[in-house]
């Protein structure tokens, strides 16, 4: 019954994109019994239990905020973004790894991606959550935060259109509500699966409502397909755009190291590098605990290595840009602000950096390195690393040594940040262990097109129905 | 109530008998205020949360229901208790008729005059509702103009002091004034047998006429009783050299304003001192060029440690303090008022050509030129340059002589030197201290303290519950000088009423009415005191003579000082071999032996006044705390000045603590490198390090007066430095003081502004007006704007301190400060350039530059900060909710943002200082320089009322009304014809980073130095 595996056949042939000896039903078996019948694993318990920690230090650190003022944090006048911001930033990054997963490989037909889109849209989403938090947070005075929003008031004030913070304001409630949207969607097919598959009263009910009557007729699957589509195509746009307007934030700005109009490629391009190096870094041990190295295979590692290699040298084009074009443009300021980061108080951040997102990806030349999975484990932590250390370089580098000497002063974060930030893990882990447990991780029906036929191909459409039309 | 009242009759309906039941259950005392309370009814909580919005978040902090009924319930009845303690129980109406001149919401202003260190600054003082919020000079006041100085400008908030002794105290307990009364009355009974044998009193300098009398009143009565004298920051050697040079006690009184060369040999003159706010207003108005003016005058000055004035020489020379004397001598020698002798002494080998070049430019300017002294050099210097300038022929040009403006010109140190001995040797019964902190500014060898608390009576008359009041039997709370009557001399002489704008706070009484306690007159009020002195002493002053008494002291009190009181010139010449005795002046020998011990390099240590907290007293004023020191920009703590290359030499980093080792006694102090310091000499500022400073000052810097000798109170040498190993952690505002090479100060000498007056201009050349893709905007009506002439600015600071108090700016403390969040919204940038031994020192004053295109206003994203069409930056704090992306966009970094409440909204006495017409910001809004918006709108409303145009000049910010040399102007730049709007039009203007097309609507005068060429060249 098992075909013989495919990376014998034939040398040209790409690796598989699912283990061997799989049908249909023991595909749905698999995934669904880690929601359903398989007991919790231990490891999963253990990692809950870190990460609800980690979420109860984001409350108390938040709480504390709230209480004080955002003075428990070590932002001061010149630097008067610190740890908030950077986690905005790098956290809308990490989220932008799910939908160009799901939507853009998607659209260009990137069948690999299966195993790892339903996965990398809750990551996205759960990013967002944390990325969401903390523009609110920093706020001075954080309760009055709808006024970012431009609802209909009796005081007739809007917001005012021509700062990024509220184009910022569109761009990630706009990203969240579609990849919430995309990501829920995608569920459905699944969700009624697990209902069906459920011997329990309340898993009956809560699957079934989250399942929307999904009963599986071609009528059902064409609607899905269009709408899927539709909203691939809607989410498209918007991961480019996201993370651009995100770059404008500083872009616009006058700050010398902000100023700069390579900021949205360059932004978009860290964005994706540093969500798949999120996919792997998280991928990696759920694989291993779940024993999914079928279905997330070392091919879809390789795949995901090559991006983060093609992106990490376009991040290292945007640096050596930023370098070049401070010396070119003949602007004293942006001179000396590169100077300053190179050798100035905050030069170890920026060689870290460099050395974390323009020198480690180069390993990832070498498929030795790729096939390895510890190593690509680690570069991708690396990689997190480095692009954290980005934002902070951008964020409070600049600022802190602007154009008037007299106001210069070091930044450094106080444990409140430290914690905030620590917390946001918390949350963002929280969610995805919640997800694990309670959601089909991978997509079920999607995985099972991957299962090869009786002819050693994978089918060409669903098993249920037609892909397209 | 009333919304009580709606609410609960809305609400269900009380139960009587429960009420009662409940009412019976309480133990003890308790406060209720409305059934609705006592019924704990929600509407009533309702109400309360509605009503007390900040107590509400008690509610989110998680405590039970029953914790937060408790809580209101207390604060309540707390609150309760408080009204019935102050509650008069005289019925009160309210005016029907509104009382004449009190229109509520319109200030008013009222003359009077601060005594400080014994002289007096003329002030004007708005006053809303009673309440003094705002100092102000008198602009009739000749040591005034109508500036002030920092100290001046802080005063008010000592007023308003809630650590400001509040009661009678004797051996520390509380205590009455008739019991005070009764103790005074037991020492005259005491003393009249004794004719007043064991009686002292000790005061600090005074100038005031009516204290001079009833202190001459009581010595009549006791003949035997002594009066002396003590002031930190005294004028012995200034009085000294005097005496040597003309063989009497004269004043000297400078007219900067006639000298085109001028030379100080460590004087302070335009930072410290009785006369100085009209000595920089003299001093500047001849350095700014203009349109007419195209000369300026030229400062030299001789000193060890960096002042105020040293910062705007135009030749600093930096050797040590102790050197300045064989300089002066030298000087003398070449000038040929000294003998020339054949000796060389090294300091003329040194600055041989200096000196000369010096000399030569004086006698260019003969009748135009000064030499003056600080007070910190020894008694020969300063007859020195008397001689020097007599042979200047400066005499009655530049330099007047006067009789003395001190009531009883004592040698002060000589006279607490008396004094000791005496309480040391048991002549002394009782000593009354007449405000002033003896007991920890007195020179540590003459042990005050020690000798104090040997004496049978000590009564101490302060401000503060000090180290004095605590070794003083009796303590009585002292009247800030707004709060009682007094009289008061300026550095020239002029007699000031000073008028108190409200009654005394906290019970306090003036030195007039202890006095006449002592003299047997305890009901005697101070207005009682001083009007009687003028209504039968008074008649011979000139201001008092012609018109009635009444009419007299009405126009004297109106004016804020008495016509024609400044003293008449006099006319004295120097004696003939003065020298002579000035070498047989213990000093000389020190000096000499100085200078020869050059060789082993033993450090000099120069005591100066802290420039923020004096000699101690302003120590508990937030304000002057937070102030950045001029030179280091240091807040919050005092620290040893050393110059690099010493520092350099014995190994000591900055903010290193350091053992400073004298005679025998020590102190740790941290290190601060000062560029521009002399080598082998040390600077420490005294008055920090008091432990009963009140909470503000309390445990802030280290003690300079343990080193401080009553032989060597400004400097003496031998000091000895040992490192400790330990850092101290220093609150600094401004780290960096290097342009990095960009154009911020722009400056050239008066040879190169000569051959190129645009200078300025072409260093940067502003971007043409279509570079932006904004369309332009017109301002049609008014265009407000600024100039800022760094040609006059001396980095005094009076502006700082006016904005804060015009403002409701808060302290945000020494730990806020070390995370750069202090809330200043004008800052002066204090640049070096040149070497690091030997800078150019420049000081530049920043607030928001109002740009006409501002980068902090597209990027706000709820527009909380808007153009307003006068041109105006406005902040709208409701609307503000914090996201501090204006100020990171702002190039000059002029935002400030209450990062917690930094706003003090409990402190009752505080909130009286307030300015009402400033929002005081809650936490989290951004706030920044409004160019005193509400000024200029309520000259916008008189103008309006009056239907015309606001004129120029009818708007003064606080800055520019504080600011002692005119530097900054603000009007209309709309109308050419204003005062800004020609300054504007000057060669000279230049905005700060225009490359940037912000437009700014502030700008800069460039600064023109007027270096000697004979000097400039060596």
């Amino acid at each position: 019954m098992a075909p013989e595996p495919l990376q014998k056949s034939s040398n040209l042939e790409p690796a598989p994109l699912i283990g061997p000896g799989y049908s249909y039903a023991t595909v749905t078996d698999k995934i669904s019994s880690i929601v359903l019948t398989q007991k919790t694993p231990r490891s999963w318990i253990f990692g809950f239990a870190v990460a609800f920690f980690l979420l109860m230090v984001l409350m108390f650190a938040v709480g504390r905020l709230f209480l004080y003022g955002v003075g428990i944090w070590g932002i001061e006048i010149p630097v008067g973004w610190g740890w908030a911001i950077v986690n905005f930033v790098w956290w809308v990054g990490i989220a932008h790894a799910g939908t160009l997963i799901s939507a853009i490989l998607l659209l260009m037909h990137q069948e690999w991606r299966t195993s790892i889109n339903r996965f990398a849209e809750a990551m996205t989403l759960f990013a967002v959550s944390c990325a969401g938090m903390f523009p609110l947070l920093h706020l001075g005075r954080p309760w009055m935060f709808y006024w970012l929003f431009p609802y209909p008031n009796t005081m007739k004030v809007w917001p005012q259109f021509r700062s990024p913070l509220i184009w910022d304001v569109f761009a990630v409630s706009t990203y969240a509500t579609v990849s919430l949207m995309f990501w829920y969607i995608g569920l459905i097919p699944d969700l009624a699966t697990i209902r069906d598959r459920s011997k329990r009263r309340v898993g009956q009910k809560i699957y079934g409502i989250l399942a929307m009557g999904w009963r599986g007729s071609a009528a059902h699957w064409k609607r899905y397909e269009t709408a899927y589509l539709l909203l691939a195509g809607l989410a498209t746009p918007l991961v480019v755009s996201v993370h651009s307007v995100v770059s404008f934030d500083f872009a616009v700005g006058i700050v010398p190291g902000w100023h700069s109009t390579i900021f949205p490629p360059y932004f978009v391009a860290g964005a994706i590098y540093s969500g798949f190096a999120m996919v792997l870094t998280i991928s990696i041990p759920v694989r291993k605990i779940y024993r999914l190295e079928d279905f997330i295979t070392e091919r879809h590692l390789d795949n995901m290595a090559k991006i983060l290699l093609a992106t990490g040298m376009i991040v290292g084009y945007g640096y050596i840009m930023e370098t070049f074009m401070a010396y070119y443009s003949g602007n004293q300021y942006d001179k000396f602000m590169i100077i300053a980061r190179m050798t100035g108080p905050y030069m170890k951040y920026y060689w870290l950096l460099i050395f974390c997102n323009m020198v480690v990806p180069q390993f990832l030349w070498s498929s030795r390195v790729r096939a390895n999975v510890i190593g690509l484990w680690v570069i991708s932590i690396l990689v997190n690393i480095g692009m954290w250390l980005e934002r902070y370089v951008i964020v409070v580098a600049s600022l802190a040594r602007d154009y008037m000497p007299t106001m210069w002063y070091r930044y450094s974060g106080t444990a409140w940040d430290v914690a905030t930030y620590v917390g946001s893990i918390g949350l963002f882990l929280t969610l995805l262990f919640l997800f694990l447990r309670y959601l089909p991780m991978i997509s079920i029906f999607e995985l099972r097109q991957l299962v090869p036929t009786e002819s050693g191909k994978a089918a060409p459409g669903t098993p249920h129905a037609p892909v397209e039309g | 109530m009333s919304s009580i009242n709606s609410k609960g009759s809305s609400g269900k309906a009380l139960d009587p008998t429960a009420l009662r039941s409940r009412l019976e259950q309480t133990r003890g005392k308790e406060y209720w205020r409305s059934l609705e309370e006592l019924a704990g009814t929600d509407e009533f909580l309702e109400f309360l949360r509605n009503e007390f919005p900040r107590q509400s978040g008690l509610l989110s902090e998680g405590l039970d229901r029953r914790q937060v009924l408790k809580l209101m319930g207390a604060s309540l009845a707390l609150a309760g208790l408080a009204g019935c303690a102050h509650m008069p129980t005289e019925k009160i109406l309210p005016y029907v008729k509104q009382p004449e001149e009190i229109v509520p919401g319109e200030p008013l202003f009222f003359a009077t005059a601060m005594p400080l260190g014994g002289f007096g600054k003329g002030l004007v003082v708005e006053s809303h509702l009673g309440r003094p919020t705002k100092i102000e000079g008198n602009p009739q006041h000749p040591g005034s103009l109508g500036a002030t100085d920092a100290f001046g400008q802080a005063s008010v908030l000592t007023l308003y002091d809630p650590d400001r002794s509040q009661t009678v105290l004797r051996l520390g307990n509380i205590n009455t004034w008739v019991e005070f009364i009764g103790a005074v009355n037991e020492v005259r009974a005491d003393q009249q047998i004794k004719k007043g044998a064991g009686l002292r009193v000790l005061t600090e300098t005074v100038t005031s006429p009516t204290l001079a009398y009833q202190l001459q009143q009581l010595l009549a009565e006791f003949p035997l009783a002594e009066w002396h004298q003590y002031e930190p920051v005294g004028r012995d050697n200034l009085k000294a050299g005097a005496r040597l040079a003309f063989g009497e006690m004269v004043d000297t009184i400078y007219r900067f304003d006639q000298a085109d060369v001028i030379l100080s040999l460590e004087s302070d003159f335009l930072f410290a001192g009785p006369g100085c706010v009209r000595y920089a207003r003299d001093f500047a108005g001849r350095r700014r060029m203009g349109d007419k003016q195209t000369d300026m005058n030229r400062l030299y000055v001789v000193e060890s440690s960096p002042s105020v004035t040293g910062s705007v020489a135009d030749h600093r020379l930096r050797i040590r303090s102790s050197n300045i004397e064989a300089l002066a001598r030298s000087l003398g020698k070449e000038a040929g008022v000294l003998p020339a002798a054949g000796d060389h002494e090294p300091s003329q080998l040194v600055h041989g050509q200096w000196i000369e070049a010096v000399v030569r430019d004086l006698q260019r300017h003969r009748g135009s030129s000064v030499v003056l002294a600080g007070e910190q050099q020894p008694p020969s210097v300063h007859a020195l340059c008397h001689a020097l300038n007599e042979v200047f022929g400066n005499v009655g040009k530049t330099v007047i002589y006067t009789d003395p403006v001190e009531s009883n010109p004592v040698n002060q140190m000589q006279s607490l030197r008396e004094l000791v001995s005496d309480m040391k040797s048991g002549r002394v019964d009782t000593l009354f201290i007449l405000s002033g902190n003896p007991v920890f500014t007195a020179p540590v060898d003459l042990e005050f303290g020690e000798a104090l608390s040997r004496i049978k009576l000590g009564v101490h008359l302060g401000l503060y519950e000090d180290e004095t009041s605590q070794l003083c039997h009796w303590h009585v709370p002292e009247t800030h000088y707004l709060e009682a009557w007094g009289d008061v001399r300026a550095y020239e002489g002029t007699i000031s009423i000073i008028q108190p704008l409200i009654a005394p706070l906290y019970g306090g009484k003036s030195a007039h009415e202890v006095l006449a306690t002592l003299q047997g007159h305890p009901t005697r009020s101070s207005y009682e005191i001083v009007q009687d002195y003028w209504k039968n002493r008074g008649q011979k002053n000139a201001g008092f003579g012609s018109k009635s008494f009444k009419e007299s002291w009405e126009i004297a009190l109106y004016n804020g000082f008495i016509e024609g009181t400044g003293l008449p010139q006099k006319p004295v010449s120097v004696k003939k071999g003065f020298e002579k005795s000035a070498s047989t002046e213990p000093r000389q020998s020190a000096s000499a032996t100085a200078i020869k011990a050059v060789g082993s390099r033993p450090l000099e240590i120069v005591f100066r006044p802290d420039p923020t907290i004096w000699d101690g007293r302003f120590a508990n004023n937030g304000w002057l705390q937070e102030l950045p020191k001029p030179m280091s920009k240091l807040t919050w703590d005092n620290v040893m000045w050393i110059s690099p290359a010493t520092a350099a030499r014995l190994g000591i980093n900055q903010e290193d603590v350091v053992r400073l080792l004298l005679e025998g006694r020590e102190v740790n102090a941290p290190a601060w490198i000062m560029p521009g310091h002399a080598d082998d000499s040390v600077t420490v500022h005294f008055g920090y390090g008091s432990t009963l400073a009140g909470r503000v000052g309390a445990g802030t810097g280290f003690n300079a007066y343990l080193l401080r000798t009553s032989g060597h109170p400004w400097m003496a040498t031998g000091v000895e430095l040992q490192r400790t190993g330990e850092q101290s952690a220093l609150a600094i505002t401004n780290i960096h003081h290097s342009m990095e090479g960009r154009d911020f100060v722009r400056v050239a000498t008066l040879e190169e502004f000569r051959k190129n007056p645009r200078f300025a201009q072409e260093m940067n050349p502003a971007p043409p007006p279509d570079s932006t893709l904004y369309p332009e905007v017109k301002d049609t009506g008014y265009a407000w704007g600024m100039a800022i002439n760094l040609n006059s600015c001396i980095g005094c600071n009076a502006c700082v301190v006016a904005c804060q108090a015009e403002n409701n700016i808060p302290v945000v403390g020494k730990d806020q400060v070390r995370r750069s969040r202090e809330m200043h919204w004008i800052r002066i940038d204090h640049y070096f350039h040149g070497s690091l031994d030997d800078p150019e020192i420049y000081n530049e004053p920043v607030m928001c530059m109002h740009c006409e295109n501002a980068p902090c206003e597209l990027v706000c994203p709820v527009g909380a900060t808007n153009h307003s069409a006068e041109g105006l930056n406005q902040m709208i704090y409701n609307r503000c909710v914090g996201t501090r992306y204006c100020s990171n966009n702002c190039p000059y970094k002029v935002r400030r943002f209450n990062f917690y409440q930094l706003g003090d909204w409990e402190t009752p006495s505080l909130k009286l200082q307030r300015n009402p017409n400033v929002t005081v910001r809650s936490r989290g809004v951004m706030e920044k320089c409004s160019y005193c918006v509400q000024r200029i709108n309520a000259a916008k409303i008189d103008a309006e009322k009056q239907d015309r145009k606001v004129r120029d000049g009818e708007i003064v910010t606080a800055c520019q009304a504080a600011c002692p040399t005119e530097a900054i102007v603000f009007g209309d730049i709309n109308d050419p014809n204003s005062h800004v709007s020609r300054l504007k039009a000057q060669t000279l203007n230049y905005g700060l980073l225009t490359e940037l097309t912000t437009h700014p609507r502030t700008t800069y005068l460039a600064k023109v130095r007027n270096p000697n060429p004979e000097i400039e060249e060596s």
